[in-house]
């Protein structure tokens, strides 16, 4: 038991948003690979794109109690928007990034208001109904898509004129991972504050949230479209640093990879998405390494191991593991 | 900037080559393709043919030791592909890449093989323009229009006008559909009807039934590997359809040996075209199967004979540049190949590095209590039809 | 006779088959609110162990339907003393997570021993073929799908409505804090019922394939299209399965016949639609 006093809701929010060592210890990791594990750059900025994506769907999983597993959608739209603009001769990759975003989050608004409206199993089958219901759509408009071969012709050009994308990955990774921490940032300050508080109050009890002024499908709405506009930006940053795109960036198995990732990582934490993305895309690289044929075997017993010991996810452990050690972060 | 990284690829490339020279000689061939998921089994096949070449002839050529690095696809993933194709380069020292079982995975891959100035060489991946994509690309499989406009021709060449064409939802489908048609219709066919399956379809019974009810001479079929041949044969025999009256054709899939166990007799008389049949009959082909059987317990097919005549290719070409993995030395050193394989004579075009062979049509008749395909008629030396129009 | 029924007659069978498939999952979902992700792995069990008893040991095809049906019930109990009943109360997402890791270990498994090509089955003749009726061919192994899953149905009618059992299975699945209260030992039922519904997932896996085939993946394949009956169905509801199986059947076949460009999408343009009209499900509970 601490013996801390309640303070005020706006020392509270103080407390929460002060930086802990933990954090900054994090985000100073990130600096390491291209020093110690340069062969690894490429694999490294997949990392970071996806840990993106992640931390897009821990928004509306984790924070809002919103399952999607079609949330690959926005990543989709994103990478293909990225995508075209580039072939069709406007190659630059930051105000790509910035149109596939807002590409991804218009479609976002557009479904939140289907979106808002369910809960439970049927807004699971609704949003995995959308998803399937992309793919295939972008499977027939193959004249746009480039369909099954993907798309054909994107160059990316260096950015701010000067960077361009290497062999070995260094531009892709430090372009991948000062977006990921810019984003990051506004989502830290979004969780933390009232709307924050107001989405963990919708995931709890959504019923009960218009009865203290929160409205809950307006609410909903504004964190789905954010959420859409960060995975389309994810989306993006792929199509631009592997300057390939191909319908399985909005497919399905691209949608339940996401999910099992937040869910390893742990919901509901910030960091329980950028965590599980790493994790289980190391864990991959690896097994597949090791046994290319029966890794899937591997990862399966990886994750039962981790739903047996660690029920919050990788993050989750780590906080029980911290509090029993009494460490104050 | 831009001369700070070509700076730092420089160096790299530096620091690989004397690693490469300290290894004493060693190529490595970075193998990328799918070893896990839907299309686990083509990559198995490949990788035996590898291993059997490989056996055969010795992991020594040209004086260098043959080093063979593989790495999982895991199915339709272009920037996985990409990422491991890089990979195999920058962290494994790789000289060579092969492999490439789908289309986006090797036209991903080109981009690396045509940055980095690597030999790569295509083992299956079938759509026409993938060895445009680098200039140092060569395959040894096959291209859709290659065997599907020359079955097209053949069609109106043995009677039959009226046409009606399904395929499979999907890029090597709407090639299927798209050189089938064209090849049959410049012959002067009639296309009566056409429709498209979604890829992972597994009741064609309604799409069937439609071609039926169009009553075409013939049923122009393009499946890909895998359970659905054999529900197609199966569904056939159930609504009726008499392949001699409707003439059943289809790309070689349809009648691969797994998909004649499946459907069994329904697929008496179904004509395909092909490029390679383990029961093909010549010296080379007949003891190509024995030394698979042995070693695999199975019998080689397309994916087998791809990736056997890859490792031949690389091996032939290393030998040609004295163990020179130099990207343009090994490219021209394959262009103009000409061998015979199990599946036939073949040879790499010098103006487009695509694989010109023999393709086969063939009939699926009852040989001594088994179903095979009989190859009745063929058609030598054939060139990708597309690229050899695109040039023009 | 217009070939539309013939359509219908081929929807109804695949119809049967989701069916198989999928009451098992609607009943446990509705009954004890475990997300098992791994239910079509069950069903995989059981088509596999058709394969090997008629490859591998020459077993006749009916004589290893009861088989499969049983190995599929008896890995189900096994897994849920071992595993499943500790998670009863974790939250839904460790549970698909629980799940899902179970599915990759099976297909790995699946793709170990059997191999990743696709599993062939020598059907005795008089399933093989079609019957010509007022014009339309009716293949022998659709009517004798149909039959099997008909007979299923009744019987499971039949126990849910008039037998003691029946009647503590629909009072746990409709109020189970209440069930208890009345001293019915839910937990028990629980076991008893999961067991018999991956018992006919894994029948229905025998029998889907000779209609769709078996390989590794099925497992996850068909879990989309188990997810779609299920939520389409409502939770719980035997009937509610069967309704949304026929309907989704019908609606996939029809649509492929009749317009083959959104033939593939219809199923999921229908499934979203009765979700929008019914979220809980055509007979769940509201």
């Amino acid at each position: 038991m601490t013996s801390e006093t309640i303070a005020g809701p706006v020392q509270q929010f103080q407390a929460q948003i002060r930086w802990r060592w933990s954090e900054v210890l994090f985000w100073l990791a990130t600096l390491l690979p291209p020093v110690l594990v340069p062969s690894y750059l490429v694999l490294a900025s997949q990392i970071a794109i996806t840990a993106l994506f992640a931390l897009s769907l821990d928004l509306i999983l984790g924070f809002s109690g919103i399952i999607s597993l079609g949330h690959a959608a926005y990543f989709g739209v994103g990478a293909y928007t990225a995508g075209l603009l580039s072939k069709w001769g406007w190659g630059e990759p930051v105000s790509g990034l910035l149109i596939a975003g807002f590409a991804a989050g218009l479609l976002g608004y557009v479904t939140s208001f289907v979106i808002a409206r369910f809960r439970h199993l049927a807004l699971i089958m609704i949003t995995l109904g959308l998803g399937l219901l992309l793919q295939e759509a972008a499977n027939s408009a193959s004249w746009l898509t480039g369909g099954f071969d993907g798309l054909q012709g994107i160059h990316t050009w260096p950015i701010f004129q000067k960077f361009d994308f290497d062999l070995y990955g260094y531009t892709a990774y430090s372009y991948s991972l000062a977006v990921l921490f810019l984003v990051f940032l506004v989502a830290r300050r979004l969780i933390h504050s009232p709307f924050g508080l107001a989405l963990r109050g919708i995931r709890e009890n959504g019923q009960r949230m218009p009865a203290i002024g929160a409205p809950m499908h307006a609410h909903i709405r504004t964190i789905y479209t954010i959420a859409a506009i960060i995975a389309g930006i994810a989306g993006a940053m792929l199509a631009q640093t592997t300057e390939t795109v191909s319908l399985e960036a909005l497919g399905f198995q691209r949608s339940a990879d996401v999910v099992v990732m937040l869910i390893l990582g742990g919901t509901g934490r910030l960091y329980g998405g950028l965590v599980g993305a790493a994790v289980y895309m190391v864990a991959r690289d690896q097994f597949s390494g090791l046994n290319p044929q029966y890794w899937y075997f591997w990862i399966g017993l990886l994750l039962i191991a981790v739903v047996m010991l660690l029920p919050n996810g990788i993050l989750g452990g780590l906080a029980l593991l911290a509090r029993c050690l009494g460490v104050r972060s | 900037m831009r001369r700070l990284t070509i700076a730092i690829i420089a160096i790299t490339a530096a620091g690989l080559a004397a690693k490469t020279a300290a290894a004493q000689g060693t190529v490595k061939i970075g193998v990328v393709m799918s070893y896990s998921g839907q299309f686990a089994d083509p990559g198995a096949q490949i990788d035996n043919g590898i291993k059997l070449y490989m056996k055969q002839h010795g992991d020594t050529v040209a004086g260098k030791k043959i080093e063979i690095v593989r790495k999982d696809n895991g199915g339709i993933a272009p920037d996985v592909a990409k990422r491991l194709s890089q990979e195999v380069i920058v962290r494994d020292g790789a000289d060579v890449l092969a492999g490439f079982d789908l289309t986006p995975n090797a036209l991903a891959a080109a981009d690396v093989s045509e940055k980095a100035k690597k030999f790569m060489v295509d083992m299956n991946a079938a759509t026409s323009i993938i060895t445009t994509k680098s200039p140092y690309m060569v395959r040894t499989s096959f291209t859709v229009p290659q065997l599907n406009e020359t079955l097209g021709a053949w069609a109106y060449k043995n009677g039959l006008r009226k046409v009606y064409t399904l395929v499979s939802d999907f890029g090597p489908g709407y090639d299927g559909e798209a050189s089938f048609q064209k090849g049959f219709k410049d012959a002067g066919g009639e296309i009566v009807g056409a429709a498209r399956y979604p890829v992972a379809n597994l009741d064609f019974t309604p799409f069937l039934q439609r071609a039926k009810d169009a009553s075409p001479d013939g049923i122009y079929i393009w499946v890909p590997g895998g359970p659905q041949p054999a529900a197609i044969g199966k569904t056939l025999k159930e609504l009726g359809v008499d392949p001699a009256k409707t003439r059943i054709l289809g790309q070689g899939e349809l009648t691969q040996e797994e998909a004649l166990k499946g459907m069994g007799d329904a697929g008496l008389g179904i004509i395909t075209a092909f490029h390679y049949d383990y029961n093909h009959d010549s010296a080379m082909n007949k003891a190509f199967v024995a030394a698979y059987q042995a070693e695999f317990k199975r019998n080689p097919d397309m994916f087998s004979v791809g990736g056997y005549d890859g490792m031949h290719l690389i091996y032939e070409a290393l030998k040609k540049t004295n163990g020179d993995t130099d990207a343009e030395a090994l490219t021209n050193a394959a262009k103009g190949m000409k061998w015979e394989s199990p599946r036939g004579p073949m040879s790499i075009d010098p103006d487009t590095r695509d694989v010109i062979q023999t393709v086969y049509v063939r009939r699926v008749e009852k040989v001594g209590g088994k179903l095979v395909n009989v190859e009745f008629d063929k058609v030598e030396n054939v060139k990708d039809p597309f690229k050899a129009r695109m040039k023009n | 006779m217009p070939s539309v029924f013939g359509v219908l007659f081929d929807g109804v069978a695949y119809g049967m088959l989701l069916f198989l498939l999928s009451v098992g999952l609607s009943v446990t979902l509705g009954m004890m609110n475990f997300v098992n992700l791994a239910h079509c792995s069950f069903a995989m069990l059981g088509g596999y162990v058709t394969v090997t008893l008629m490859n591998a040991f020459g077993w006749p095809f009916f004589a290893t339907l009861p088989v499969a049906f049983i190995a599929a019930a008896a890995a189900s109990v096994v897994l849920e003393r071992a595993f499943f009943r500790r998670f009863y109360n974790a939250s839904d997402l460790n549970q698909c997570l629980l799940t899902i890791g179970i599915v990759f270990v099976s297909i790995a498994s699946a793709a170990y021993i059997y191999g990743t090509d696709e599993q062939p089955v020598q059907l005795p003749s008089y399933l093989r073929g079609s019957i010509a009726f007022l014009g339309l061919d009716f293949a022998n192994y659709r009517l004798f799908l149909i039959a099997t899953a008909l007979l299923i149905t009744i019987l499971l009618i039949v126990t849910v409505e008039m037998t003691r059992f029946g009647a503590q299975v629909r009072a746990a699945v409709n109020n189970q804090r209440m069930a208890r209260g009345l001293g019915i030992n839910v937990d028990g039922l629980f076991a008893i019922t999961f067991a018999l519904g991956s018992g006919l997932a894994g029948l229905g896996g025998a029998l889907a394939i000779e209609m769709v085939g078996l390989d590794p993946s099925f497992a996850f394949t068909y879990l989309i299209y188990v997810l779609i009956v299920v939520s389409v169905g409502g939770l719980g509801s035997i009937t509610g399965s069967f309704a949304a199986a026929m309907l989704l059947g019908v609606s996939d076949m029809a649509g492929k016949y009749y317009v083959p460009a959104i033939g593939s999408v219809l199923i999921y343009l229908v499934m979203m639609v009765m979700i929008m009209w019914r979220p809980t499900g055509l007979f769940g509970r509201r």
